[in-house]
């Protein structure tokens, strides 16, 4: 298929801080501002940034929890903003989530085959014997025994919870799948479980990720491409490898030089950020990063860097071109 | 003084049910040592009995937890023997805690310099007035902008880096002489992550600090340790230094462990993955603990537990692998 399954420009989320009798707004959260990406069939978008930095917000918005205060988004080229009654329900049965915690998302009362095919069951209308017949297929997809679909999601670890959830998601054979930090709850030894079935189903099925998490290896591990997030900007966007391995916004640099080592002999040159990230109710003017840029210069107080072409990918920063 | 600060021999603690019925082997038959100035890295997946270890050191344990038993003597004197109003003098003054989440170990209805200064007043009887002065300069030494301020404000006023260095600024206050850290980055961002690890380091070396990190995280021990101790199913399964574990693991857990993270710049390689799920820590199974998962397994460790072996002259290893005969 020509193009991209997933498409976000100039993409805004503002929430109004309201106060007083009246709600009068006081104020704005600018959790998401003005960014753009796009996520091709059968590749990942990994979205990296500190707490507060909109990644959480972008998830909701493409899985339509949340409605943009401005900017478009387009699945397979059309609008989502024009979609109604049928359409959105094709919508959201093409975009599917896998959450962080699997103690929290699935429900402790209803047994794990009914958790997985629930989706089908309230989407399509099929028989009985053919929703057992996807549900074996779903559960040899993730890689869980037959008998599994009769027991309680207590019966079951972390690693194995997050299958069923991962299951659920597939259920309805999405295009694309959020993952938000779908391993940072489970245990060290299961994590790569986990990511390896999730880079097998991705090239078993073809469907696209948009994945969200703070351990920066298993990003730039699992993703085509990595926009990094700052104060709901995206201040770098590229290949995976290019901006893991040589990330050229000061903010990328800090972030990935703060990574942990994997070996005590890897001695990286650190670049320990000053002060912590500003609220989003009053980001600095300019280029929101620069009251903690070690490279600021005069123009970055006042001029906001535009994204521009720099080796490859984009960067938003003044210190570029050279 | 001679030997070193902290030697744990032999010990174990067990968890028992309220009827005697279920024992959960926790800790089992555990033997570590620290000296001074050193970084000690526990590493073990939930379960592995990692924090039973740094609660029995405190002797802060749940009362279904019985130390069995073993010896941990501090400063050549056996913790486990000390009464109780002995422990009290030891707790926060000469060993300290740092704990996981910020906002659960310090209190709302108190000032941060109330709770800074509590134990300066407590173990030391400094009058209240200095004992706020010390507090100040502890708030500057963790690195916290206008500390004179600060110091007056309550935790919700903080943000979590800040929270967290605040419990750093607590557990130091007394200067002990080993700080126990447990999971002490985990609610943290990458960057203040990497800020507080250094504030931690920096902190060690200025006041001589035998630290103990209690982590799932390998990239923490790598990055902040000398020594490492990894348990499973609560029974330490390889020890040694840092460098030496991480080029040479003798455990096949270990190295299953060091092969299943995925490392920055290294692709879109598939990782090593371990199969199978840590055990139940109240049913391991029998033998040796690991080997449903083993991929090593011999006849022999489905049915004996292999004791501590010396995989080289530094490096303990608990695998009938690194048995002298199989050596």
């Amino acid at each position: 298929m020509a193009g991209p399954v997933l498409e976000a420009k100039n993409l805004v989320k503002h929430f109004p801080v309201k106060r007083g009798l009246l709600s009068r707004e006081v104020a704005v959260v600018r959790a998401v501002d003005d960014i753009s990406f796009s996520i091709d069939p059968g590749r990942t978008l990994g979205v990296v940034g500190e707490s507060g930095c909109g990644k959480t917000t972008t998830a909701k918005m493409v899985l339509l929890l949340e409605r943009p205060t401005g900017g478009v988004m387009r699945f397979e080229g059309q609008d989502l903003q024009a979609l109604d009654g049928g359409s959105l329900r094709a919508y959201r049965r093409s975009v599917q989530a896998v959450f962080q915690d699997p103690y929290a998302s699935l429900n402790p009362r209803m047994r794990v085959g009914s958790i997985i095919v629930e989706p089908l069951v309230t989407n399509e209308s099929l028989a009985s014997a053919e929703v057992r017949k996807r549900l074996l297929r779903l559960l040899d997809l993730v890689g869980l025994p037959e008998r599994a679909a009769d027991l309680f999601p207590h019966e079951f670890s972390g690693g194995q919870r997050q299958r069923i959830a991962i299951a659920r998601a597939l259920s309805l054979s999405p295009k694309v799948i959020v993952l938000d930090e779908p391993v940072s709850a489970l245990d060290v030894s299961i994590r790569a479980q986990i990511l390896n079935l999730l880079r097998d189903l991705q090239a078993q099925l073809g469907v696209s990720y948009l994945f969200i998490a703070h351990d920066l290896a298993a990003v730039a591990h699992m993703s085509h491409t990595i926009a990094v997030m700052y104060l709901g900007k995206i201040v770098e966007i590229g290949p995976a490898d290019i901006v893991a391995k040589s990330p050229k916004h000061p903010y990328t640099q800090a972030l990935f030089s703060a990574a942990l080592p994997s070996h005590p002999d890897e001695r990286r040159d650190e670049i320990i950020l000053a002060g912590e990230v500003p609220s989003p109710l009053a980001p600095p003017a300019g280029c929101r990063f620069h009251p903690r840029c070690p490279h600021a210069l005069a123009r970055c107080s006042s001029e906001e860097p535009q994204l521009l072409h720099e080796s490859g990918h984009l960067v938003a920063c003044h210190l570029y071109p050279k | 003084m001679t030997g070193p600060l902290l030697d744990i021999r032999r010990l174990s603690t067990h968890y028992v049910s309220a009827r005697g019925t279920r024992v959960t082997r926790a800790v089992d038959d555990v033997t570590l040592s620290l000296d001074q100035g050193q970084t000690l890295g526990i590493v073990g997946e939930s379960g592995s009995g990692k924090t039973t270890l740094a609660l029995t050191l405190l002797r802060m344990l749940p009362p279904a937890a019985r130390v069995v038993s073993g010896e941990m003597l501090f400063e050549g004197s056996d913790l486990l023997k000390k009464p109780e109003h002995e422990m009290r003098r030891i707790r926060g003054k000469r060993i300290a805690m740092i704990l996981q989440d910020p906002m659960m170990s310090l209190n709302p209805l108190f000032t941060v310099g109330d709770q800074v200064a509590e134990p300066i007043r407590v173990h030391e009887g400094t009058p209240r007035r200095s004992a706020w002065n010390r507090a100040t300069e502890l708030l500057k030494a963790v690195r916290i902008a206008a500390p004179e301020t600060r110091v007056r404000e309550y935790p919700h006023q903080l943000s979590g880096g800040m929270r967290q260095r605040i419990v750093g600024a607590i557990a130091i206050s007394c200067e002990p002489r080993i700080l126990i850290a447990d999971e002490p980055t985990t609610s943290l961002d990458v960057t203040i992550q990497a800020q507080y690890l250094n504030l931690l380091r920096d902190l060690q070396r200025s006041h001589n600090l035998a630290l103990i990190f209690i982590t799932h995280n390998l990239g923490i021990v790598a990055k902040m340790c000398d020594q490492v101790a990894v348990m499973y199913a609560g029974r330490l399964v390889e020890a040694g230094p840092v460098k030496q574990i991480y080029n040479a693991p003798a455990h096949p857990y270990t190295r299953a462990l060091l092969e299943s993270i995925p490392r920055l710049g290294d692709g879109r390689q598939r990782l090593t993955a371990i199969d199978g799920q840590p055990p139940d820590p109240s049913a391991p199974p029998p033998g040796c603990a690991f080997h449903p998962r083993c991929p090593k397994v011999m006849d022999r460790c489905r049915s004996e537990a292999p004791p501590e072996f010396r995989a080289t002259d530094t490096q303990t290893s608990r695998c009938w692998l690194s048995a002298p005969a199989a050596r």
